[in-house]
């Protein structure tokens, strides 16, 4: 317990206050536990009631001193739980520095990988591997993903950890106040690369953070959609590498599972999932959902001669009477946001994927 | 289904499913291991054969349904598994303290990963729970003054079952691999994705099979405690061990069908590519984790309460005193129970959910150590005034009772959600749970089989190498664990393997954590010894008596060993401490006027069935489907052919008791006799 | 079972008689089985409601495919519905003939019961086949895998239900009423009862409401 943000150091006090107020009822009793244990041996030949096994004073007693204790610590879980809640904005950057209204966080976007972590600064345009950089003093919001497995994203000398799941994003507000080098990893356990899922979170000033960025800008490479599936695949002890650009809605659709073109992305399919459901026309759309239920993604792609089979049951579903076309229905909301930026030789089922939210008109 | 899902298995065969010659093992670590258990198995074997051992084990105890007899085969199934399950510690340790400054350790990750998760299954489902159902097994009928459970030959069912659990556990050492997941798995890593190996398929058929004996061993003794009770034995005049088995076994009915279900829909992700915890298809990976704690937080208490009581029985037996606050012992008892299923989501607190959530189950889970805080000052308040005898299994209490507390504090500790967010995950961790784990269950069944050996086989236990092994035990516990609770704060995560050089300062930690590692395996050296040595002067250490320790409660009643019958008489119960009571009193053991007793009759069924349960467990984890779908028909068959047998029970004739009684009264004349001349 | 805390001044075989129960009687065959039948049902009370608990979670993740709305069948399974309850009323009938030792007509009702659990289940497995053949199988999406995961154990107790009756019937036709096939025949009508009563809540939770959402 080292902190270098104030999150961390407020977590850091509240294990001390706790074990305080626990040695409280701990240390007598332990004491007692070795004072009666001596006093009552069977060769001090001291007092002895065998019969006496009854005090409602002392039954009072042991029942209520850990229960004053519990009240105590209840009360102060209560209030931190809330104050230190990691989807919570902070209100100052240190004790003392309240934060101004109005003033924006700095956005960092982190997903975690098999096995590294991906840091994608979208208001800067810029993304790194196994390293991130912090402004100090300056509050920062962290939306926290992964690609496969859970994960556990933690800078210990920063801010307590948060899980990084696939197909949803966590969040982590926090700020550092020293600069310097700290270990940031993976505190959940993901598989073989799990040990070296490390990263360095550097703590620097502004200036230094703008270089860090204009570093990042001139050493080139653009993390677009193909760029990631490629960094998405399995590897070890990646080196620390930085991406000049970053494909703008390349988050969003690591989130939603729909960075591979042709795949209907999660929102959309629960939106209509939350309209009940599509009727038999979207019975189909099984080849544009799948992301890893039959493996790795990049093991089992989309297999053509299934897919041709899909496409004539999707026809033939068009076609039954029982389920009437009401035409794409699909409203601007759910559009893939980056229709237009989408490769131009997406195969067919990206248009499936438009199509097939189709609602029969009886629904 | 349109979509067939490819295999990702391309060596499917009919014939042998995924089973192949590839599922052999190739890593010489393993193969030495392999060749060394199949030596010792042949040997054993051979042995047996040898000695013409196989009709008596057989027919006295594999078939046998008396409950002391499986009680014991229960604790040597812990015992055996504890070593295995203690060589994944010695193994975790050791690469942890090796691989440091670029070396890569001596276990790859395929290796090390399965050791870890291996270790904690191991531990929990197939040594902790195994001893303390012996031990519910073994003393709750005798406490309670009855004959035996109330279903015998399902309580011989239950046994095997979790055998055949153990068996699939054992097998993936030498044929596949065990899961590489944490002793959770929690998907999607343990989803068809990213394990496509066998490894969690022997995961969650090796827990099906032994969960279905537990539960049923829970249904069972629930039964027994709130059916067979002797005359006058009303629910407050139970002693305190058995209301905290009656607590348990509500527990276990309560909770195993959940880890069922939970791991039925996992095996249905794996096998038939269902989307229960999958990332697509509207599948939710937090369920499973939701599900999973549900079982697994009263599991805990599942393993803590019995022993609980265990060291409730000893107190009041060593202090000589009545236990202080029986009535506040057993409603903290019920509390704990109750709490046990309100505070789940502790467990992942890191997963965020909202800050009132987490506050709720954070004030839970600290409102838990009310009970168990009153629990701990009854015993200290029974040793106050008392005349305490120093036997080994008060020492193993008083060891408990001050590691315990450490446990239960910085258990309190991490319920705290905002302090969680810093030690979840981190060895800070691991330190607490083996520190209540082992300082509670582990001590406390150590305290179990050094009170209940003489009245198990009539003779006591070595008491030099008892205190040999409770002290490498008790230093080394601290040793290997305190570093890991400073790691912890230092914010050290679990589960790693190898470590970069920003860890090079901290090897010295891991070091001497190895060496607490080793002193606790010279505790287990010493308590292996002591058992050799026992046996070995049997005759020296002979009670006749049946009451070695001064004890209060009906077990001490009986002989050493009890008679198969238990009681010639049932006893008639007038106040707490029955036994006690008795000797107060000073009334005389009826010596003749015995009548037939009425008894279960022993039955192969048990064996076969779980024999066949564990051949379709094999079968379904390698997906060998003919060998799954005729093994289930013959199950179903052989379940049938077995209630055709009503004739289910035999009376042992008043001349055959009479006989032993007799012999019994003998004994304890020339003892007073011997009592008198000394 | 209630005895006097601390029996007066007593002596020798009094005090004996007093501590020792001289003239027991053994517990009745099957003593507990009513009891412990009981608690295991309750733990497989307990399964279903995991499973409901998983359908609640799970069971509006369509995964962009058809909801219950146009996916269920209702009248059928309305049908079905009857046939598992006229087969409680039946497995009731069967009760009240052994209670008045009426072997033959215990058989009859047990048969007739065995019928419309079998009725039950052939319904099930057909509407299981369509949904399935329409391509709207257990892995289409998390709705769909808790909805055959929850339906289909239930179906699988009815399956163990039936082969439990079959040999009952076996029982009772070679045995007669004895104490011991009247205990079992007691058992499984406590399941046959439960099956009933989970039924209840499928149809109403998964079917009605599903079909109302």
């Amino acid at each position: 317990m080292n902190p270098a943000g104030d999150i961390a150091k407020q977590q850091a006090h509240l294990v001390i206050v706790a074990t305080l107020l626990m040695l409280i009822i701990v240390v007598p009793v332990m004491l007692l536990i070795v004072l009666f244990a001596w006093r009552y041996r069977a060769s001090a030949n001291a007092h002895y009631e065998p019969e006496w096994h009854h005090s409602t004073q002392l039954e009072l007693l042991i029942w209520s001193a850990p229960l004053l204790i519990i009240i105590a610590l209840g009360s102060v879980t209560w209030v931190t739980t809330h104050l230190l809640d990691p989807f919570r904005p902070l209100d100052r950057v240190k004790e003392g520095h309240p934060i101004a209204a109005g003033t924006k966080p700095l956005e960092i976007e982190v997903v975690a990988l098999d096995w590294k972590w991906l840091f994608i600064y979208p208001e800067q345009g810029v993304a790194s591997v196994n390293e991130v950089a912090l402004p100090v003093d300056r509050p920062v919001h962290f939306s926290i993903t992964a690609s496969s497995v859970m994960n556990s994203f933690y800078i210990p000398a920063v801010a307590g950890q948060i899980y990084a799941m696939p197909g949803m994003t966590t969040q982590l507000n926090a700020v550092i106040n020293k600069t310097g080098k700290y270990e940031g990893f993976s505190a959940n356990y993901s598989g073989a690369g799990f040990s070296h899922m490390r990263f360095a979170a550097l703590g620097v000033n502004q200036g230094d953070f703008d270089a860090w960025v204009s570093k990042a800008k001139g050493e080139g490479g653009n993390l677009d959609a193909a760029t990631y599936l490629k960094l998405e695949q399995p590897s070890e002890a990646d080196p620390v590498r930085h991406f000049a650009a970053v494909q703008g809605d390349l988050f969003d659709r690591v989130v939603n599972l729909c960075v591979r073109s042709g795949k209907m992305c999660v929102n959309q399919m629960m939106a209509l999932d939350a309209k009940g459901g599509t009727g038999k026309a979207g019975t189909f759309n099984v080849a544009q959902l799948t992301y890893d239920k039959n493996g790795r993604e990049a093991i089992t792609p989309i297999v053509p001669g299934q897919q041709a089979d899909l496409d004539k049951a999707f026809v033939r579903a068009m076609c039954d009477p029982n389920a009437k076309m009401a035409g794409p229905l699909l409203p601007e909301g759910q559009k893939p946001a980056n229709a237009s930026t989408a490769p131009a030789k997406a195969p067919r089922q990206s248009e499936l994927s438009l199509l097939a939210p189709a609602r029969s008109t009886h629904s | 289904m349109l979509l067939e899902a490819p295999s990702t298995h391309s060596h499917w065969t009919p014939l042998l499913g995924r089973l192949g010659f590839d599922a052999l093992p190739t890593e010489p670590i393993v193969m030495v291991t392999f060749a060394g258990v199949a030596l010792g198995g042949i040997a054993l074997v051979a042995a047996l054969t040898y000695f013409k051992l196989w009709g008596y084990l057989w027919k006295e105890w594999f078939t046998s349904v008396d409950h002391k007899k499986i009680g014991v085969m229960y604790m040597v199934l812990g015992l055996v598994m504890f070593l295995r399950g203690f060589a994944d510690a010695l193994m975790i340790r050791s690469q942890q303290a090796l691989a440091f400054g670029g070396s890569d350790g001596y276990l790859n990750s395929h290796h090390f990963d399965q050791v870890f998760t291996a270790h904690g299954v191991i531990m929990i489902f197939f040594v902790a729970m195994p001893f303390v159902t012996g031990l519910m097994n073994y003393v709750v009928p005798l406490q309670i003054g009855a004959r035996d459970v109330s279903f015998p030959f399902l309580n011989n069912f239950s046994f095997w079952m979790t055998v055949g659990g153990a068996v699939l556990v054992m097998a993936s050492l030498f044929i596949g691999e065990f899961a590489r997941t944490g002793w959770l798995a929690y998907p999607p890593l343990s989803g068809l994705a990213y394990s496509p190996d066998v490894g969690v398929d022997y995961y969650i058929w090796s827990l099906q099979v032994a969960g279905v004996g537990t539960t049923l061993s829970g249904v069972n003794l629930i039964a027994t405690i709130l059916k067979l009770r002797a005359p006058g034995m009303t629910l407050m005049r139970m002693p305190v061990f058995t209301w905290t088995a009656l607590v348990t076994n509500v527990l276990i009915v309560a909770a195993f069908p959940v880890l069922t279900v939970v791991l039925a829909l996992l095996g249905l992700d794996r096998t038939f590519h269902t989307d229960f915890f999958t990332n697509d298809f509207g599948g939710s990976a937090m369920l499973y984790v939701n599900l999973i704690w549900i079982w697994g937080h009263p599991e805990v208490y599942i393993l803590v309460l019995p022993v609980f009581g265990v060291f409730s029985e000893v107190t009041a037996t060593f202090c000589s005193k009545r236990l202080f606050g029986y009535t506040s012992m057993v409603y903290a008892t019920l509390v704990i129970g109750i709490l046990s299923y309100l505070v789940w989501l502790h467990h992942f607190f890191t997963m965020g959910s909202g800050a009132s959530v987490n506050s709720f189950f954070g004030i839970t889970t600290m409102v838990i150590s009310i009970p168990t805080g009153a629990k701990l000052f009854n015993w200290l308040f029974t040793m106050y005034r008392g005349r305490i005898r120093f036997e080994l299994p008060m020492m193993w209490t008083i060891a408990f009772m001050l590691t315990f507390t450490i446990g239960g504090m910085t258990g309190v500790m991490m319920a705290v959600p905002a302090a969680d967010f810093v030690l979840h995950n981190s060895v800070f961790l691991i330190a607490h749970f083996h520190n209540v784990i082992i300082g509670g269950v582990v001590f406390g069944v150590f305290a179990a089989i050094n009170y209940w050996w003489p009245k198990a086989f009539g003779f006591k236990l070595n008491v030099f190498w008892g205190k040999v092994q409770f002290w490498c035990w008790v230093v080394g516990f601290w040793l290997a664990f305190t570093p890991l609770y400073m790691l912890g704060l230092m914010g050290v995560t679990r589960r790693m393997r190898v470590f970069d050089h920003s860890f090079d300062d901290l090897r010295i930690y891991y070091i001497v954590a190895m060496l607490g590692a080793l002193l606790i395996a010279a505790g287990i050296g010493a308590m292996l010894l002591q058992f050799a040595i026992s046996i070995w002067k049997r005759e020296e250490y002979k009670d006749v008596s049946g009451d070695p320790w001064d004890g209060r409660t009906l077990e001490w009643a009986t002989s050493s060993p009890p008679p198969e019958y238990n009681f010639a008489f049932t006893p008639i119960v007038h106040d707490l401490d029955a036994f006690a009571d008795m000797k107060k009193a000073g009334v005389p053991r009826p010596t003749s006027g015995f009548a037939d007793i009425h008894m279960p009759r022993g039955t192969w069924a048990g064996v076969v069935l779980a024999g066949l349960a564990t051949g379709i467990g094999f079968a379904l984890i390698w997906q060998v489907w003919w060998a799954a779908i005729a093994g289930f028909a013959v199950l179903v068959a052989t379940a049938i052919f077995h209630t055709f047998n009503y004739d289910r029970s035999y009376h042992i004739h008043a001349a055959h008791i009479a006989q032993v009684e007799d012999q019994r009264t003998a004994q304890l004349a020339a003892l007073s006799k011997e009592g008198a001349a000394a | 079972m209630s005895t006097p805390k601390t029996p007066l001044n007593k002596s020798g075989d009094d005090l004996v008689a007093s501590y020792y129960d001289l003239h027991e009687h053994a517990h009745p065959d099957g003593y507990s089985t009513n009891l412990g039948f009981w608690i295991y049902l309750m733990s497989d009370c307990l399964i279903f409601a995991m499973l409901f608990a998983t359908f609640g979670v799970l069971g509006g993740n369509y995964a962009g495919g058809e909801g219950p709305k146009t996916l269920f069948n209702l009248p059928l399974v309305a049908l079905n519905t009857s046939m598992l309850l006229f087969s409680s009323i039946t497995y009731g009938f069967s009760m009240i003939a052994m209670q008045s030792g009426k072997k033959n007509a215990t058989l009859i009702w047990l048969f007739v019961t065995l019928l419309f659990g079998l009725a039950f289940l052939t319904i099930e497995l057909t509407e299981f086949h369509e949904l399935i053949e329409s391509g709207n199988g257990p892995q289409r999406s998390a709705f769909l895998s808790s909805f055959f995961t929850l339906v289909g154990t239930h179906g699988l107790h009815v399956t163990f239900g039936s082969i439990w009756l079959v040999t009952l019937m076996v029982q009772v036709g070679r045995f007669g009423l004895t104490a011991a096939n009247q205990r079992r025949l007691q058992c499984l009508s406590l399941f046959w009862h439960f099956l009933d009563v989970v039924w209840i809540g499928v149809f109403t939770f998964v079917y009605l409401m599903g079909t109302l959402r």
